[in-house]
């Protein structure tokens, strides 16, 4: 089972080498990935030079195209696949259907991967895409159970991988409009959910305001354990609430150092780790976590269990500090 | 302009569904979505139940399409599916790319949905190599975004969400159970109980979302009634209506009827439109 890191530039790449990393996943400066932060991400020279470092050491590398050509743009998408085409890599990770459409007739033997974003939850769906674009791999959206995610190994025309840990999201990838509908900006077409620029905290009465392009999205206490702003992490009243509470999700991240055992016997190939956007020592930390329990496992796979100082050390850069299975779990759901 | 009723997103019981649908029988409506696209957990109206209705909407002279789950997650949803897929009468609004991908397969036409990600001509085109007949626009799409993916005009419809309230995410969990303290497998169909969803609203008194299920949907109404002129100069072809309540029928009605443009614009207050004029979803923009 492969341990997937993420790389918003070279130093996070050159960590989670360090840490043992199997294979990277990265972006281009531009929005044509939905990790388009400011002063994140690779321009063409340096992802030639992250390619160069991976692969002198054995590992493997994705590139991330996992937005949607916008109309009378599509040329800057389709150049960022011409430049993977060029560039000594592993695999496309992409969601449009006609990015993996010009992928697949112009360079055929560049492997592709279905990026979350393209919300692919069933054996329908993944069948579509490999019978079309012959796929190699699809990434699974966090709203499956682990039984559903097991069913769907067992039938899968294509390689499956699976969000192992990072922030979480609580809907089906690639079809959320909630960052959309407060700030104008979504994942898929601007890039990023929830973008900085929308968001702006105040301090008022001993009260930590949390605004989302002016939406009150939570009001907390100063020393309280906050994520980064999303609008399914608020909190929110209904008619029937006499306080406010997270109706969604509260600030949490993925955890599934649990579930290793099933997801490999399930047979899926690949554990990502989420955080394109996240600092080098975040990148260090949880790859270091997450290769102690790949090898601890591979070394005894029937005497498995996780150990308490892996939990702790990834809590500490959690969001809220905690840690949860998500949709994995069915009592979640 | 051509008016056409969405699925009914919400869970009603079953005798409130059915009398709705005899009301949308003998209404003017030239165009009928139909069946669950939310939740399979829903089972007051079975797939026999829809398509009787269907058949009903059918004799009464009305276009009907079959509308898909959204969210497709287990084998029993994808034989549901199929079930869909082989009615042998009416086609589908594939909402998910497994109804797209067995509509494909088995060669039949197909609507797709807004919960299909599309934005570019070429994915739409190859849709349409796939059998897609009419492509219902993204709902965080603006007009210049369907400009622009119109041009040069398609040979397959174009429709719009234009007025009711915005489906803009489904989730594994059911928020209405899990606010109500209920776990999913044992939902006891609560969402039953809001029969437009429940409004969650910003410490501030704003109302932002409604719960719908694992459906989250917009708290405001989007209407774009005062666009519908301009629609028909772009070349949209359908304007979705998407029912809450008996009014939506009468409201379409009126929209079919040319209503549509000297609507108040005091509606603004509880209204949004900002999708369409490239704004926050949430927005009015006059």
């Amino acid at each position: 089972m492969e341990l997937l890191c993420p790389a918003g530039n070279l130093a996070s790449l050159k960590a989670a080498l360090n840490a043992g990393a199997d294979a990277l996943y990265l972006g281009l400066k531009d929005d044509t990935n939905a990790r388009s932060f400011a002063g994140l991400n690779f321009t063409p020279t340096k992802l030639q030079q992250a390619a160069k470092e991976v692969k002198s050491q054995g590992r493997k590398l994705y590139l991330t195209i996992n937005t949607f050509p916008q109309p009378g743009e599509e040329k800057r998408w389709y150049q960022a696949v011409d430049l993977a085409a060029n560039t000594d890599i592993d695999g496309l990770i992409m969601a449009d259907l006609s990015l993996l459409d010009y992928a697949h007739s112009h360079y055929p033997h560049l492997p592709l991967h279905l990026s979350v974003q393209a919300s692919a939850t069933n054996i329908g769906a993944l069948s579509l895409y490999k019978r079309e674009f012959n796929i190699e791999r699809a990434v699974l959206p966090r709203v499956l159970s682990i039984k559903q995610v097991k069913d769907l190994a067992k039938a899968s025309p294509v390689d499956l991988e699976v969000f192992a840990f990072g922030s979480l999201c609580i809907m089906a990838e690639g079809r959320c409009q909630l960052s959309s509908y407060v700030t104008g900006e979504s994942p898929n077409s601007g890039g990023s959910c929830s973008p900085a620029k929308h968001v702006r905290w105040q301090e008022n009465q001993g009260c930590r305001q949390t605004r989302l392009n002016e939406v009150l999205i939570d009001s907390s206490g100063l020393n309280e354990q906050m994520g980064y702003p999303v609008v399914c992490k608020g909190r929110y009243l209904t008619e029937e609430d006499s306080q406010p509470g997270f109706l969604l999700e509260s600030p949490t991240s993925l955890n599934t150092l649990d579930l290793l055992p099933d997801l490999a016997q399930a047979g899926i190939v690949s554990l990502k780790i989420e955080g394109r956007q996240r600092s080098p020592a975040y990148v260090e930390q949880v790859t270091r976590v997450w290769r102690q329990a790949l090898d601890t496992y591979q070394n005894a796979p029937e005497r498995f269990q996780s150990k308490p100082e892996w939990h702790a050390a990834l809590a500490k850069v959690s969001e809220g500090q905690t840690t949860t299975l998500g949709a994995y779990e069915r009592s979640w759901q | 302009m051509n008016i056409s009723l969405g699925p009914l997103l919400y869970c009603w019981p079953k005798t409130q569904v059915q009398a709705f649908y005899r009301e949308v029988a003998d209404s003017t409506i030239p165009l009928v979505y139909l069946g669950e696209a939310v939740c399979s957990r829903r089972r007051q109206m079975k797939f026999a139940d829809y398509l009787a209705l269907a058949h009903e909407l059918k004799d009464a002279g009305k276009q009907v399409v079959l509308s898909t789950l959204a969210l497709i997650e287990a084998q029993s949803e994808l034989k549901e599916l199929k079930k869909q897929l082989d009615n042998g009468e009416f086609i589908v609004e594939a909402n998910d790319m497994a109804a797209v991908g067995m509509a494909r397969e088995q060669g039949l036409p197909f609507v797709c949905g807004a919960s299909i990600n599309n934005y570019n001509r070429a994915s739409l085109d190859k849709l349409h190599q796939w059998g897609m007949r009419r492509f219902v626009m993204p709902i965080e799409l603006s007009k210049t975004w369907l400009q622009k993916v119109i041009t040069p005009t398609p040979s397959f419809e174009v429709e719009l969400l234009g007025y009711g309230y915005l489906p803009l995410a489904h989730s594994a969990r059911c928020f209405t159970a899990r606010h109500q303290g209920l776990a999913k497998d044992d939902c006891q169909t609560i969402c039953i109980q809001h029969p437009k969803g429940l409004v969650a609203q910003t410490q501030e008194q704003q109302p932002l979302l409604r719960l719908n299920g694992i459906q989250t949907q917009s708290a405001g109404r989007c209407d774009l009634r005062r666009d519908i002129p301009e629609m028909e100069r772009l070349g949209v072809d359908w304007f979705r209506v998407s029912p809450d309540g008996h009014d939506s029928i009468a409201l379409a009605e009126s929209l079919r009827q040319g209503a549509g443009s000297e609507v108040d614009p005091e509606i603004g207050k509880e209204a949004c439109n900002g999708y369409w004029h490239g704004a926050p979803g949430m927005d009015y923009r006059r």
